[in-house]
């Protein structure tokens, strides 16, 4: 224990939203300086105890101590005046204000905003030069990278002389070599001082970057650890209560005949841009081929061609079988009569009614089935046998076929549409963000299903932008970047740093400072494309 | 995990909320000098406790059924449709047609006959505005309203120019046939001795709209249509997803609601004018949407929510038949209603789940 206050410190801080009890009791304390990772499973509360600490909720019993002193924090002004400053998951920028714009939105010193940007201009640079923050203050926000719009974001906060940063799951929209970044950054802020909590449910940032780790689970903090002292197995056992197998156990797999071929696939959206820009692959038989990269390359529009929900050009055979890419034979239900089904990757958007039940939910989609129909009306009585046994099959809990898909936790929800989907025995099953705000156990079981399926012999073309479940998952890998795919590789004779370049776009070895190469490359890539932008 | 218990939703609320419009109401009727209690002894007596009140309760109920039960089958598709006015005037126009250009031989087969063109026209006034949703996204709510407009046009249009017998004075259609007559509470239900219903102008009618509402609930909640309805209402998203196609949904529900408000002519022009008259909907078309929020989209609900907003209409004449309140302030009284129930539902339904809540916590 050292002599000084704790930068932060948390008593028995209670929260209950209705019958829920989102905080149980929580302590908590932060030794200025350090970085303090907190992890938990979707609904643990980390991010309720963060609101409160931030002023937007208050806590229903407990006490906030900032460097040793008692304080209220009624709203958000009152946390910034703390000290405290906050990077949201989804950040709050004004898109069409260049970023000196929104780093001095709210701080504007009076009427007149020329004092305050030639303030915040010189504040940026020296900010910058100190934390390796570049950021060009007079690009407008929309033509950055999420990247380079985190780090406006940060500098926000630090402007607003804030000495303690909160960054909720800051890596989620970053390629490997941005959160490199980013964390060099980190690093960067400790070493002048400042504070750091990082709520993430990502074991690798854990390890990497914290001094010390909590865990929370179920609205209880469970452990507050020493990062050097502990270990991935510990905290996820931690986390979830019980052992957790982190690696995928799976056969080498033996591909068969061609099932789905793409050649020159292109989309474009309604908005008249270009998403895939002559994307060509096959999938086999028995085969997962997965498709990595950073959200927003083209990979979700892939699905939506595949999955009849978008219309695109090119050529799709399926089973030997040209399918239709526009017109009325392009819908879901001409997809699921190929022989494809679609677990999408926003299952609250597209996967489910959420405000139906369960058993109805496990028919969507394949709704207009005779074995649903009797006459004019739908049984039922039979689909609610058929979803009791599906819940069962799938371990969905509570398994209640009344209870409505909203009322479920994520890893439920993505298992009631993963049995419809798998059960219907597919030639090809297009996954799409599987595991996506689902806890770490049906994890677990989600990937197993997959695998299964793979060895019963359907062709899976799985994408995610968690690089750790491509490399488990997949039997080959496609990059894919900026609408096309860079490359194909073999996950046993790759690693992340290779994949991760691709990600970027940036093809070959990168010589000496790597990051610094990379960094510079992808602004020359958003300079050209504001540039793009521009002329359009 | 449910807030509160389904029987304080559908029950408790619309009665919490009946109540602070009726205490509202009540010190409205003060605030003009007269007796609340007398006024709503009055309602009471004239509306529900003689036979003949009734009689008049669910003619005006049979309308609400119908254009209220419209708003609901379209709002399960998420559409609002507030055109059911104007589908309600071109109904009556249907009825119209066929009733007086169709030699019908007996009432039961005209009543038939007038049924299917009162929804064909209803639906088609439905059509214009559905298509221009589904396929060029012009907002159904606009071209809806428009859609009244146009139909009262029209319907002056065809009633003064078209319809209206040579040398009538009144823009209204001839009198439909004898034969075209539909038998009103009075015929079914009176004896000599017991005169039930004398000149109500409910009608056979009101078990159509009864089964209109089971038909909607079987459509709603047991068929794949009405699976796909509500599956788009809840999110066209997941609709693309399942391969449902949002036009198609959209137009289907809207010709369905369309239909059923166009069917309301039935009631007005064969069962009680045995004529067309210029605007014989009387605003019931707009009646429904309030009869809709209040009954929750279901059949049930709506079934209930008409028959109070009947009782609302026919009480309302009462009072100013005998009193010196206004006829204005009836129509305030029944605004207050609709605002308690339609609009102001979270003002009841907040608190009321703060205490579910507790006792819930409590109990626990």
């Amino acid at each position: 224990m050292t002599e000084q206050a704790p930068a932060i410190e948390l008593k028995g801080i209670s929260k209950a939203f209705g019958p829920v009890q989102a905080n149980k009791d929580i302590s908590i304390r932060v030794m200025p300086g350090t970085i303090h990772g907190i992890i938990g499973e979707n609904g643990a509360g980390k991010s309720t105890l963060m609101s409160i600490l931030y002023g937007f909720y208050k806590a229903d019993r407990g006490e906030i101590f900032i460097s040793g002193r008692k304080t209220e924090i009624p709203d958000s002004q009152a946390a910034i005046a703390a000290g405290i400053g906050m990077v949201f998951q989804h950040f709050k920028l004004v898109e069409n204000f260049t970023v000196v714009e929104n780093v001095i939105l709210g701080a504007e010193d009076g009427a007149m905003l020329r004092p305050s940007i030639s303030k915040a201009r010189k504040s940026l640079k020296s900010l910058a030069e100190e934390y390796e923050l570049n950021v060009d203050p007079d690009a407008l926000i929309e033509h950055l990278s999420v990247g380079h719009q985190q780090r406006v974001e940060i500098l926000k906060a630090l402007y607003r002389q804030a000495d303690i940063l909160i960054l909720d799951e800051p890596t989620g929209v970053l390629t490997p070599a941005e959160a490199d970044h980013l964390f060099r950054i980190l690093d960067n802020l400790r070493a002048e001082g400042k504070t750091i909590i990082l709520i993430t449910h990502k074991l690798r940032e854990i390890m990497e970057i914290t001094d010390t780790v909590s865990v929370m689970r179920r609205g209880e903090m469970t452990a507050t650890v020493k990062t050097a002292e502990t270990s991935p197995e510990e905290l996820a056992e931690l986390m979830v209560g019980r052992k957790v197998l982190l690696r995928v156990d799976k056969k080498p797999a033996t591909p068969g005949d061609v099932v789905l071929s793409v050649d020159d696939l292109k989309v474009t959206d309604d908005k008249g841009v270009h998403r895939v820009k002559g994307v060509s692959f096959e999938i086999r038989k028995g085969e997962i081929l997965g498709i990595a990269g950073v959200a927003g390359n083209g990979q979700s529009e892939l699905m939506e061609v595949l999955g009849g929900i978008a219309q695109g050009t090119g050529t799709i055979t399926m089973n030997g079988r040209t399918i239709a890419l526009a017109g009325r034979d392009s819908d879901g239900q001409a997809r699921r009569r190929a022989g494809i089904a679609h677990v999408p990757e926003d299952r609250q958007r597209e996967g489910l009614i959420m405000d139906y039940g369960a058993w109805e939910n496990v028919v969507f989609g394949y709704h207009l089935d005779p074995k649903w129909q009797s006459g004019f009306l739908m049984r039922n009585t039979a689909i609610v046998e058929e979803a009791q046994g599906k819940m069962e099959r799938f371990d969905v809990r509570p398994p209640n076929p009344k209870l409505a898909a909203k009322n479920f936790s994520g890893g439920n929800q993505q298992k009631i549409v993963l049995a419809r989907e798998i059960e219907q025995n597919p030639d090809l099953l297009l996954v799409g963000q599987p595991t996506r705000g689902v806890d770490i156990g049906a994890i677990e079981f989600i990937h197993q299903e997959i695998i299964r399926l793979r060895d019963q012999g359907a062709a899976v073309l799985l994408v995610s932008v968690e690089l750790d479940e491509i490399m488990a998952l997949s039997d080959r890998i496609a990059v894919m970047f900026d609408g096309r795919i860079m490359g194909f590789r073999d996950p046993a004779e790759t690693n992340e740093r290779e994949l991760g370049l691709l990600m970027a776009g940036i093809e070959g070895e990168v010589d000496g400072d790597e990051w610094q190469a990379i960094d510079r490359q992808l602004e020359r890539k958003e300079a050209e494309e504001a540039r793009e932008a521009g002329d359009a | 995990m449910e807030r509160m218990p389904a029987w304080a939703d559908v029950v408790l609320i619309p009665l919490i909320s009946l109540l602070l419009a009726a205490i509202l109401s009540a010190l409205v009727i003060l605030a003009i000098g007269e007796n609340p209690v007398e006024a709503f002894n009055l309602m009471v007596e004239g509306a529900l406790m003689r036979s003949a009140g009734w009689g008049y309760t669910l003619y005006y109920a049979t309308n609400f059924i119908f254009t209220g039960l419209a708003v609901a089958v379209a709002f399960h598709a998420r559409m609002f449709n507030i055109g059911g006015e104007g589908q309600a005037m071109l109904g009556g126009l249907g009825v119209a047609l066929v009733s007086l250009y169709i030699p019908w031989p007996h009432w039961s087969l005209a009543l038939l006959g007038s049924c299917v063109g009162a929804a064909l026209f209803g639906a088609a006034w439905a059509f214009i505005p559905a298509y221009l949703q589904a396929k060029r996204g012009s907002h159904i709510v606009i071209t809806t309203i428009m859609f009244n407009f146009i139909a009262a046009a029209l319907l002056n249009y065809v009633l003064v120019s078209l319809l209206k017998p040579v040398g009538a004075m009144d823009p209204a259609s001839a009198n439909f046939p004898a034969a075209t007559h539909l038998p009103t509470f009075q015929d079914m239900f009176a004896t000599a001795e017991n005169p039930l219903f004398r000149g109500a102008p409910a009608n056979v009618t009101f078990f159509i709209a009864l089964a209109a509402c089971l038909f909607v609930w079987l459509l709603i909640w047991r068929t794949r249509l009405g699976y796909e309805i509500r599956a788009q209402g809840f999110s066209e998203s997941a609709a693309k997803y399942a391969g449902i196609s949002p036009a198609r949904i959209i137009i289907i529900a809207m010709l369905i609601s369309g239909a059923l408000a166009g069917m309301m002519g039935v009631n007005t022009a064969q069962g009680e004018a045995e004529r067309l008259v210029l605007n014989s909907t009387e605003g019931a078309g707009f009646i429904g949407i309030a009869v809709a929020l209040m009954g929750r989209n279901h059949p049930l609900g709506v079934l209930l929510a008409a028959i109070l907003f009947g009782f609302l209409y026919q009480g309302g004449a009462e009072l100013a038949l005998w009193t010196n309140i206004p006829r204005e302030l009836i129509v305030v009284i029944q605004a207050l209603v609709i605002l308690f129930t339609g609009a102001l539902d979270n003002m009841v339904r907040m608190p009321l789940e703060r205490i579910f809540m507790a006792l819930n916590r409590k109990g626990a």
